[in-house]
């Protein structure tokens, strides 16, 4: 098959994205992410299934990674120090700005954890050399077959939908995706393409959001009740993009209510990351870019840095800490020291993987006892918002997605099985796209389009791109009695319609060239028969008979079309050209014949030869059937008046 | 494939001006301005006194117009005084006027630069075209141009409101009058250039302007009208600035502009991404000009040819190696040298006016000053004056995608912004202010100091009132880019006491890398301009090359007579035989610059292709199929064809007539007629078509 795809991660499950999928013999490895839930082997994707060998150089043609979260980037140091890849792996600027900070704040949390180190920092700063940046919509020429360009995708800054292309084989890998802007990210945008395949995210696969504006109120306002009650609000939250996106909101608030209670952003990762998003305002939505021509709209003015000293100070603040989800670290310490106290406010934004602190909380009513790790136990007292400002697309938007690229397969990866399913369905019966939500490790082939490449002449293109206008006087059956009234219609028959010649450099014709390009003298085979039709008694004295000249009363003309009346009749679905003196169906065409001796005119029917009409019929061999379909009518047929 | 060069241009801050037609659609490349002629004008005077007296003479000048002697006087010998004393006017591609604005389908603009004219085609109603620029190139050239026109304001307060029609000098009364290196210039040198002079645009043709342009980013694919495929690649010229390959269903073409391999600030030239293409429009003119300069940088200038094919047996990737290297630490070089004179200068009490106005240039510049500057110590201001200084340091934070490798990598390894002029404005060190007049340029104003402002050959903006401040001060330095006349230029500050210097950066590519370049993009055809000729005409080249100069249409070769087409099929049809013949019959499409038959239905309509039909393997054959069968030859009673007739007695009566163009079988039924058809048929494919395709459908 054309294309194959290998899912390694996030098949039926969120965490360790990785597809690898060939097309045309270019392997490429979309994502390269760690499972957060996991501490053993099984956080990694599995990559001895992309070579035996673990000749992973040769396996590859290269790697593209969507966006810089842990679960889609987190494996890449280990992948290329570790297991040794050298090729080259691709991601937008701001990714590749920003991730280093991520892996590295990762490989923190994982130590804090207990975990074996993987990977040293030095590897990450190696394994980033490798990187090549990308920028939006740049057609990036792997090799000389292998084609990929990256698409807005919203969801977190930098984030990307890679379309690859070999040959004729194209697909979208969408790594996450947000079809709605946010506060400082615009909506995922993409051409419209040819697509064999599209592999989407589907965290949301059966969720429709409602709108965001009474969530974000509903969240100023606990963070303002807690603030006014003296309380302190903890938010965990990943350093970039959920940090900055609620940083603008509760900025923006704090100018509007004019508070002046302080908001932290936990030391160090998240003050460098905002300089990050200053550089990168460019990959932000319109409406921040158009504000910051005069001021950059991540120079918060209430945001300051925070330091470990002040955890256990009094008083009321905000603070932003990583990492997200509760996973360990800083925020972990924070939540340790703030939850036990009621005063106290967690803020959970997004996304939280299950085995995690966070996903704990999300389900816990407090008062509850929550086990951090095996050794602590913390009371939780605190009150506990959940915020679902998910960045990710809802079903609404994966539908939307996949009806605009109109793939001919769709993959799903990143969401839980149940939906999954729920959401395949749907794709099948409501836009006709056949849908596959592979697990782990299992692979699907897709076929793809063959194109045939042809030179394409001249005249083919004029004739089809041109309009073509044909007349047509015809007379509709309806009042077909009244001869006189006829009428003209007007065809732009614009189908390509052209011959193929498919040979070493095949090639493509108008029909009427296609003998001069195949060099042969064009030779027209076509067949006719005379045919006797009779005629009814009334008419049998005026009707012309062969040798005779033609009486006045029943001319060609009429004769022509009283057989395109019953003809009519019979042959409802095919058009029935008349001009007066012929019939014309296709090629066949039907006329009377007054000759005296017709060549054609093979068999003299004994039983109406006094009482009959000759028409001559001919037609070329292509349209046979029909041909002897009508001769055969026309043979019972009877001519009358009226 | 149609190309007329409009105007070679002169160098970075005057780019070429092209015309092409591609498959039928008129494409402009770069729509720039002659900002050198602006030295025709006299600069505002500063001090009224000045003013007086300049009025005076003057009219003086005036009076005695009459008098012949003293023409020939003005002509041999003029001072600050001949200047046109008028608000200033501007020099656009004079034969761009030829052509109709509503004929142009296609505006390319390759470099910041090159836009500086577009507001003059794009506030004609009748234009219709569509602008690609790349993201940064029409921000820059959008502040480029509201700094001319916020500069050109300072005119418009002095003078007053625009005169109605054309304004007294360009009367030819007028301009018989004055000196002949001034006529040149506003004349041509073949005296029909008056036309292309215009009066300023206004702020809100810009706007206008800026709304027509597409931007685009580097390597993106922009489609036009479905049929052209347009792509901007770095050329490395300056942030922004590209050359352009465009995709049409009848070939590819690539055009070069002036391009640099590795920039200090500016992304390199991306040269791979003009390989193969059908037509290379080599448009580089910086070497074609001053090629005695190249001789002496060349020791084999006189053996070329010797040396190109030395080249040619070298393995690509020894060339390109040898090709990009030097251009950067050349820059570097002029860079580092600029900063040392500065500061000499500033040690020794003077104050320095950097007159640069590359925006890439003066980046570099202004981190490379600052940092000198703290390296030996010294404390004092450096001043940024421009309209849209502050627009223009706020926009240079936000391209990484733009900037060299160098500097990506420093981003990378070093977050941080991505110039340090942030922390010098931060430390105070860097003072910047829209002009020479707010208050808070004034308060802060200390000397010595540096300054940088962009400047339209001395006459225009914030550059006159220091030029004027500072042209009698022998302490003092201006440094501009070379290529200008000196003379000219510093006429109304003469006599000048104060130092110059003249800095040349790089604005394309040397005459040296010109030929190894062309072999590694190995194009069909190259046009280049006439002034190349002798040297390209020396090395063999494989690909065919034409030249071209001013005004002067080329008619490239034809490319292809057939176009290219993709045919959908079936992933799974099982037909996989190599040569058949078929009918289809579907939709047209032309996207992406390629044209698709969408294919009505799966099915492949059958298609007969019959040859002539020989009259003794078909009888051969009726016999087979148990028929009763007798020929005869016949004259044909309508012409002069030979004509066999075939009767069939058994089992039905048949008749078969063969001409060489046509088989007529009568027949009265079915059976009969599909046996015969049959016959007849195969006979005609088997014996014209047979020899070349394995099967027909």
């Amino acid at each position: 098959m054309p294309i194959d795809c290998l899912v390694l991660g996030a098949g039926q499950e969120v965490g360790k994205s990785c597809v690898v999928v060939t097309i045309n013999g270019k392997r490429i490895m979309f994502d390269c992410g760690m499972h957060m839930g996991y501490m053993d082997h099984n956080k990694y994707p599995d990559f001895s299934r992309i070579s035996k060998t673990r000749d992973f150089n040769k396996e590859l043609s290269c790697i593209i990674i969507t966006h810089f979260h842990q679960d889609h980037i987190g494996a890449l140091p280990y992948f290329t120090e570790v297991c040794g890849y050298n090729g080259p792996i691709y991601m937008t600027y701001p990714t590749k700005a920003l991730a280093p900070l991520m892996l590295e704040d990762n490989r923190n949390v994982m130590l804090g954890r207990g975990e074996k180190e993987q990977f040293t920092s030095e590897q990450i700063m190696e394994c980033m050399k490798k990187v090549i940046a990308v920028d939006l919509k740049q057609t990036v020429l792997v090799d000389n077959d292998l084609q990929i360009r990256a698409y807005y995708a919203g969801h977190v800054l930098g984030a990307a939908m890679f379309y690859a292309k070999v040959g004729d084989a194209a697909m979208v890998y969408t790594g996450d995706y947000n079809m709605t802007a946010d506060r400082h990210l615009g909506a995922a945008q993409i051409d419209r393409l040819q697509l064999d395949l599209v592999i989407t995210e589907s965290t949301y696969a059966t969720t429709t959001r409602d709108s965001k504006y009474v969530r974000e109120r509903e969240f100023l306002k606990a963070v303002h009740n807690c603030v006014a009650s003296g309380g302190k609000v903890l938010i965990p939250a990943f350093a970039l993009g959920r940090a900055q996106e609620i940083c603008m909101l509760l900025d923006d608030y704090w100018e509007r209510m004019n508070l002046n209670v302080p908001i932290y952003l936990s030391a160090g990762l998240t003050i460098q990351a905002n300089m990050y998003y200053k550089v990168f305002i460019n990959w932000t939505s319109q409406k921040v870019k158009n504000s910051s021509t005069t001021r950059n709209a991540f120079d918060f003015k209430n945001v300051r840095s925070f330091d470990r000293s002040m955890i256990n100070a009094p008083g009321p603040c905000v603070l932003f800490a990583t990492p997200g989800m509760l996973t360990g670290g800083f925020s972990l310490e924070v939540f340790k020291q703030w939850a036990p106290c009621e005063q106290n406010l967690i803020a959970l934004p997004g996304y939280c993987v299950a085995g995690t602190v966070g996903r704990k909380l999300m389900s816990a009513k407090t008062p509850a006892i929550i086990n951090v790790d095996k050794n602590t136990q913390i009371d939780v007292r605190c009150q506990i918002h959940r915020l679902s400002f998910s960045a990710h697309t809802d079903d609404k938007g994966i539908m939307d997605l996949v009806r605009f690229l109109s793939p001919k397969h769709v993959i799903l990866v990143h969401g839980e099985k149940t939906n999954m399913a729920k959401l395949k369905e749907k794709i099948e019966s409501d836009l006709g796209i056949l849908c596959f939500y592979p697990a782990n490790n299992e692979s699907v082939p897709i076929p793809s389009t063959l194109y045939i490449k042809a030179d394409v002449s001249k005249s083919f293109l004029k004739s089809s791109l041109s309009p073509n206008f044909k007349f047509l006087k015809t007379i509709s059956r309806a009042d077909a009695d009244e001869r006189a009234k006829s009428s003209v219609q007007v065809y732009d028959d614009r189908v390509a319609e052209g011959a193929l010649i498919m040979q070493k450099n095949p090639k493509f014709v108008h029909q009427n060239e296609l003998m001069v390009s195949l060099g042969a003298e064009n030779h027209e085979v076509l067949v006719a028969y005379c045919c006797p039709v009779c005629v009814s008694d009334e008419l049998k004295d005026v009707a012309p008979s062969p040798g005779e000249n033609m009486p006045p009363v029943l001319d060609k003309r009429s004769l022509v079309h009283l057989l395109y009346t019953k003809l009519s009749n019979d042959f409802q679905d095919v058009t029935i050209q008349n001009d007066g003196d012929h019939l014309q169906i296709k090629s066949f065409t039907v006329s009377p014949c007054l000759k005296e001796m017709c060549p054609h005119r093979i068999q003299v029917n004994p039983d109406c030869t006094s009482k009959a009409v000759n028409f001559c019929c001919t037609w070329s061999m292509e349209d046979e059937k029909l041909a002897w379909g009508v001769v055969s009518i026309m043979k019972d047929l009877e001519l009358k008046t009226g | 494939m149609k190309f007329t060069c409009l105007s070679e241009g002169k160098g970075y801050h005057f780019p070429p001006c092209h015309i092409v037609n591609i498959c039928g659609f008129r494409v402009l490349i770069d729509c720039p301005l002659d900002l050198s002629a602006l030295a025709v004008f006299s600069p505002l005077p500063t001090v009224i006194s000045n003013l007086f007296d300049e009025k005076t003479s003057n009219d003086g000048g005036q009076c005695s117009s009459n008098s012949e002697s003293v023409r020939q006087e003005v002509a041999e010998s003029f001072d600050s005084k001949s200047l046109i004393q008028a608000e200033p006017w501007y020099k656009t591609v004079k034969s761009l006027q030829l052509w109709s604005v509503h004929s142009l389908d296609v505006v390319l603009i390759s470099s910041p630069t090159g836009m500086l004219g577009l507001p003059f085609l794009t506030r004609n109603k009748d234009f219709r075209a569509k602008i690609y620029a790349t993201e940064a190139a029409s921000r820059l050239g959008e502040l480029l141009m509201e700094d001319l026109v916020s500069m050109h304001m300072e005119f418009r307060q002095f003078y007053g409101p625009e005169e109605f029609g054309c304004p007294q000098w360009m009367a030819w009364e007028k301009l018989e009058l004055l000196p002949m290196a001034l006529k040149d210039i506003v004349l041509g040198s073949e005296g029909t250039e008056l036309c292309g002079w215009m009066s300023i645009y206004s702020a809100a043709d810009i706007k206008g302007c800026m709304e027509k342009v597409q931007s685009v980013k580097y390597a993106e694919e922009a489609c036009y009208n479905g049929s052209l495929t347009i792509k901007a690649l770095s050329s490395g010229l300056e942030i922004g600035a590209c050359n352009w390959n465009i995709l049409s269903p009848r070939g590819s073409i690539s055009y070069l502009s002036g391009s640099v391999f590795a920039s200090t600030t500016a992304t390199g030239f991306d040269y791979k991404a003009l390989k193969g293409s059908d037509i290379l429009l080599y448009s580089d003119f910086t070497d074609c000009n001053d090629v005695d300069s190249e001789k002496n940088n060349f020791p084999l200038a006189t053996g070329g040819c010797s040396y190109s094919s030395d080249i040619g047996s070298c393995s690509e990737t020894i060339i390109e190696s040898w090709i990009d290297s030097s251009e950067y630490t050349r820059e570097m070089e002029t860079v580092s040298s600029i900063c040392s004179c500065a500061l000499e200068t500033i040690s020794d009490g003077g104050s320095v006016l950097i007159a640069i106005g590359r925006p890439g240039v003066m980046l570099q510049l202004l981190e490379d000053m600052s940092l000198s500057l703290d390296s030996s110590n010294l404390k004092v201001p450096i001043y940024l004056v421009s309209s849209v200084a502050e627009e223009l340091l706020a926009f240079s934070n936000i391209i990484p995608e733009c900037l060299s490798s160098q500097r990506q990598e420093r981003f990378y390894s070093k977050p941080g912004p991505l110039f340090t002029h942030v922390q010098l404005s931060n430390e105070k060190k860097l003072l910047v202010s829209p002009a020479i007049h707010s208050s808070k340029f004034l308060t802060s104003w200390q000397e010595p100091c540096i300054v940088f402002c962009p400047h339209w050959s001395l006459r225009l903006g914030p550059v006159v009132h220091l030029l004027q401040r500072w042209c009698q001060d022998p302490n003092s330095l201006l440094l501009m880019e070379e290529g200008y006349d000196i003379n000219l230029a510093f006429l109304p500050f003469k006599p000048m006491s104060m130092k110059y210097g003249l800095c040349s950066f790089i604005s394309g590519m040397k005459l040296r890398k010109v030929i190894p370049l062309l072999k590694i993009l190995q194009p069909k055809h190259v046009l280049v301009p006439e002034s190349l000729r002798p040297h390209i005409s020396c090395c063999n080249p494989n690909f065919s090359v034409c030249y071209f100069s001013e005004n002067e249409t080329v008619i490239m070769p034809k490319l292809k007579s057939y176009a290219d087409m993709d045919i959908a099929m079936d992933s799974d049809s099982k037909e996989k035989e190599e040569q058949y013949i078929a009918k289809l019959k579907g939709e047209l499409l032309v996207e992406q610059g390629k044209h698709r038959l969408v294919l009505e239905n799966k099915l492949v309509l059958s298609l007969q292709v019959k040859g002539r039909v020989d009259l003794d393997s078909l009888l051969t054959a009726l016999q087979k199929m148990g028929m009763k069968v007798t020929a005869e030859h016949a004259q044909s009673t309508d012409g002069p064809e030979n004509v066999s007739i075939v009767y069939i007695s058994e089992p039905k009566e048949a008749l078969i007539e063969i001409t060489p163009t046509r088989t007529m079988i009568s027949v009265a039924d079915e059976t009969t007629s599909s046996l015969v058809s049959e016959a007849v048929g195969f006979l005609g494919r088997a014996h014209e078509v047979k020899r070349r395709f394995t099967r027909i459908f």
